[in-house]
């Protein structure tokens, strides 16, 4: 299983421990990522806002080096880089003028995109093509008596629902289950995590990330386990303003990938555990020294 | 191939273009049509009219069939569907034989899938001229007559399937009605009251129910399903599959010892009838009011079955209970059973929209999520609280949010209007408030009223204290954000009347559930050759002039599996499939248009032909050791005609030269 991988910015800066977490996790079970070449920026955010042709040739350019390494599935983790790549790829199927522009554009340096690529997370990566059952396999210390609330963010199943339901994704509420943590009923899953907020109306921005973290410590959670750098980041950089405005509320914001690692018992420190602002203290329980087989008794007579 | 028939003195073609209003006429130009075939060899006379299905254009037809010696005719108008009998009708009454008139579909074909006239109407002229061409070879044909059974074959007995049934016993015809589980009645027996009268359902509908049971001239089967249908209109052979009750029909009485002396003290078993909200025992009735008044054995549940297979792990106290009755047995097998009938009814219903695929409104999570047809077992007196609402966890609920469209004009689902949500859920608005005395929301999106009675019901429930709120519910959560919704479910709505976004919270949801095709229904249409619409829904022949009829003669539809309707409308239906079914058994016979195929002198008897006939038309005569064609079984399919390897096998109304001469006309410039 190999793909092309591709970090966004955010992996490579604030969301470097999701980095850090996610590729030991694949290489132990045995996923091999290639960084793609010379990648940029995905188009993310401001860009598809102001203008989508843009932000649809910056992303296309990403497609088009992907394909022309000879690679035809492209990973994704951050959850903003997984939706601007789908959702070029389905602008260059669905509409032709948009084809016209981004093949116009990459074929000013020289590029060209056959729109073959397939763009992945690696959630639906290690949900259908690991499989949990492989996943298993690899538990050295499983998440005993963790409570996490999962917690999706809205770019991850919305507005394409690719691998998960819309409404209700499950993805990483199994894969945590197979790593023996208990998911607590979070009816905030693909809730708001306060975006871009958080910096232009700071009030409204810090209320919603309020409301996550509240709603999480109400249902009982350790942790808040998320697929996206923002939604980390957000939940975790204002724990200070959140705490200081509605009293001590704020848990522990860690990627899924940090609990993958734990279980799997890769070293800790190398898992990025030490960036988090609000910090994961828990830890899986030692692992038991496996029991010496003993031999089955001898059958009766019938 | 078969020589040129017009060995008649001189092919005089007469033609008729349709304007059909602007239908035609707004697109294609008429007159110049007209006079373009008027050029054509072999026409005699070329006419454009405004209505030729109207008793004028039919008149004027005969008359010019008459007076200019016509032995061709050809209208240029509709579809073959509609209007070919009314055109070979008026052929045959001006002294033609009816398939010397060929008919050109400018409606469908050119006028209503066009735009630019210029060219829509030298499309009509090609048309036009295929028909002249193809119209010079055809042959005067007979109609042949085969006789009808008079028994009916009426498949799935809810109040579509009573109803039909009993309006044809009483007309004195044999009918045999088959349902799928253990009684009839269908999804109205579960039903508490009925919108917008308020009836009890089971109080109008257990009379016709018992009167099914104990009429002379209806068979019932229940738990039974059709697996084959063979034959035509008039002629069907059925076979019939009767899954085993463990219960002899004719011996038990329905006393219901055997349920009382059941190992199983409690019931604890899913109750089917009450959507599983309470319990039953392995051997069980469905409902008090069943028909028949038979018990029957879940084999996956009772002791004496494990995996299905007989075993011994039970006392067998029923069998003791019922004594010398011995109706209970163990060994009952699946029994077939073959019959034949003339017409069959297929009135198989809906199923209600599984409320599972919208996650976001917390079925299956919530435990006080309900369905409608939940809450309408719920608030029934014979229901599994005796008519009390009581919420799963035992509480009397302070508020109660009522969503509508669930499952219905949603792209995302099923984008059909249900027709009778909003009604039932105004229905149980009343009724859960008279029983419980709660608040009650409404959410709905239209509310859609249009029934005799029904709008008046709305205003009564306004009156009543009900809420409405315009809106789609976007989620029901137990995200509390305020110390009143602690505990609670919240209704997220935006109130699209007062423009924002409210948070009802309700102690109970009930999901009006839209209606859709059964989970089945495309083997139920291949089976009774049927055709689907879009939505799944059985397809009528004509939606405003065959409504009950399906495109195979003899078969009829009524009810939900034809589209979502309401009980006034299924009945009115019903009684209009069984009239239609009456007026061909009484007729009868059938008459059986003669596009049969039939066999050349050059057949070289290689038996090619035999396996590739659907209805076992083809022999092979001993004699001559040639293909013979029955032509009472041939439908006109045409496979034979095509796959014969040496071309000696023809069909009537599609002769080669028929066929290559209208190919050649369309071509021809």
């Amino acid at each position: 299983m190999k793909f092309s991988y591709f970090p966004g910015c955010s992996l490579k800066g604030l969301g470097r421990a999701y980095e850090e977490s996610l590729l030991p996790v694949m290489a132990h079970l045995g996923v091999e990522l290639e960084e793609l070449d010379d990648w940029n920026c995905c188009g993310a955010t401001a860009y598809m806002a102001v203008d989508e042709a843009k932000a649809c040739v910056l992303a296309a350019r990403n497609l088009a080096l992907a394909e022309r390494s000879g690679m035809s599935q492209i990973l994704a983790p951050c959850a903003a880089c997984y939706l601007v790549l789908n959702k070029t790829k389905h602008y260059f199927h669905d509409y032709p003028a948009m084809q016209q522009t981004i093949g116009r554009a990459l074929g000013a340096v020289g590029l060209s995109y056959r729109g073959a690529t397939a763009v992945r997370h690696p959630l639906d990566v290690l949900i259908n093509d690991v499989g949990l059952e492989a996943v298993k396999q690899k538990v050295e210390r499983p998440l005993s008596g963790l409570k996490v609330a999962t917690y999706y963010g809205c770019q991850l199943v919305r507005p394409y629902a690719t691998f998960d339901d819309a409404w209700n994704p499950t993805t990483m509420d199994r894969l945590l289950v197979a790593l023996g943590a208990t998911i607590v009923p979070f009816p905030l899953k693909t809730k708001c995590c306060g975006g871009s907020l958080t910096g232009t109306v700071p009030k409204a921005g810090i209320r919603m990330v309020y409301i996550l973290h509240r709603e999480a410590r109400k249902r009982g959670a350790d942790c808040i386990a998320t697929v996206c750098p923002l939604c980390q980041f957000n939940l975790d950089a204002y724990h200070a303003a959140v705490n200081s405005r509605y009293g001590r509320v704020v848990v522990p914001t860690v990627y899924f990938t940090q609990l993958m690692g734990l279980a799997f018992g890769l070293p800790e420190n190398r898992l990025g555990l030490n960036r988090a602002a609000v910090r994961f203290a828990w830890r899986p329980p030692a692992p038991v020294p496996a029991s010496r087989p003993v031999a089955a008794p001898p059958l009766a007579p019938v | 191939m078969i020589a040129n028939p017009g060995n008649q003195p001189e092919v005089r073609i007469g033609f008729y273009v349709c304007h059909c209003g602007h239908n035609i006429a707004g697109v294609v130009d008429c007159p110049a049509v007209a006079a373009y075939v008027a050029g054509l060899p072999g026409v005699v006379l070329s006419r454009d009219y405004k209505y030729m299905c109207s008793d004028p254009g039919q008149e004027l037809l005969q008359q010019d069939v008459r007076e200019h010696r016509l032995n061709r005719v050809i209208v240029a108008s509709c579809s073959p569907l509609l209007h070919e009998h009314t055109f070979r009708q008026a052929t045959a009454a001006a002294g033609l034989n009816p398939f010397l008139c060929h008919m050109v579909n400018l409606r469908e074909h050119a006028a209503w899938v066009h735009t630019d006239r210029h060219a829509a109407t030298e499309k009509a002229k090609a048309l036009a001229r295929a028909a002249v061409r193809r119209v010079t070879w055809h042959r005067a044909l007979e109609v042949k007559r085969a006789p009808i059974h008079p028994q009916v074959l009426i498949v799935g007995g809810g109040i579509a399937g009573i109803h039909a049934a009993l309006v044809l016993a009483e007309a004195g015809k044999e009918v045999f009605l088959v349902e799928r589980e253990p009684s009839i009645g269908g999804h109205m027996a579960r039903f508490d009251k009925t919108f917008p009268t308020l009836d009890c359902a089971a109080c109008i509908l257990t009379p016709k129910m018992s009167a099914v049971g104990t009429h002379p001239r209806i068979t019932l089967w229940t738990y039974s399903e059709v697996t084959k249908v063979e034959g035509y209109v008039g002629n069907f052979t059925v076979t019939v599959t009767r899954k085993p009750r463990y219960v002899h029909e004719d011996r038990c009485t329905g006393c219901q010892e055997c349920v009382a002396h059941c190992v199983y003290k409690e019931a604890k078993f899913r109750d089917e009838f009450n959507e599983g909200l309470g319990k039953r025992k392995p051997i069980y009735i469905p409902f008090p009011q069943a028909t028949p008044q038979v018990t029957l054995i879940d084999p996956l549940v009772c002791l004496n079955f494990k995996k299905g297979v007989l075993t011994n792990r039970c006392k067998q106290t029923c069998v003791e209970a019922c004594g010398d009755r011995q109706a209970i047995d163990f060994q009952q097998q699946e029994e077939y059973l073959q019959i034949k009938v003339g017409t069959i009814l297929v009135t198989t219903g809906f199923q209600t929209f599984d409320v599972r695929r919208m996650p976001q409104y917390g079925y299956g999570t919530f435990p006080n999520v309900y369905t409608a047809l939940e809450v309408e077992r719920l608030v029934n007196a014979s229901g599994p609280t005796g008519g009390e609402v009581l919420l799963r966890d035992g509480r009397r609920p302070g508020a109660i949010g009522i969503v509508h469209c669930v499952g219905s004009r949603d792209k995302k689902t099923n984008r059909w209007c249900s027709r009778v949500c909003c009604m039932y859920s105004l229905k149980l608005a009343h009724l859960l408030k008279e029983h419980s005395g709660a608040e009650v929301y409404n959410f709905y999106i239209d509310l859609r009223t249009p029934g005799k009675g029904y709008e008046e019901f709305y205003d009564k429930l306004n009156t009543e204290g009900v809420h409405f709120i315009r809106g789609r519910v976007g989620e029901v959560t137990d995200w509390a954000v305020t110390p009143e919704e602690e505990g609670k479910l919240v209704i997220r709505v935006e109130d699209t009347l007062a423009g924002f976004v409210r948070r009802i919270p309700v102690d109970m949801v009930v999901l009006s559930t839209g209606l859709e095709p059964r989970h089945d229904a495309q083997a139920v249409r291949r089976m009774f050759n049927m055709s689907c619409g879009t939505e799944g829904f059985f397809l009528e022949r004509h939606p405003k002039l065959a409504p009950v009829s399906t495109f195979t003669d003899g078969v009829f539809i009524a009810g939900c599996c034809q589209g979502p309707r309401d009980i006034p409308d299924t009945v009115a239906q019903a009684g209009a499939a069984a009239a239609e079914a009456l007026a061909l058994i009484d007729r009868g016979y059938v008459e059986q248009e003669p596009n049969t195929a039939h066999v050349l002198d050059d057949c070289s008897g290689c038996k090619s032909c035999l396996p590739l006939c659907p209805y076992a038309a083809i022999t092979i005569d001993p004699v001559s050791r040639k293909a013979v064609i029955n032509e009472a079984l041939c439908k006109g399919c045409g496979t034979c005609v095509a796959s014969c390897p040496s071309g000696s096998i023809g069909q009537h109304l599609f002769e080669d030269d028929e066929l290559l001469n209208e190919i050649a006309g369309v071509l021809a410039e």
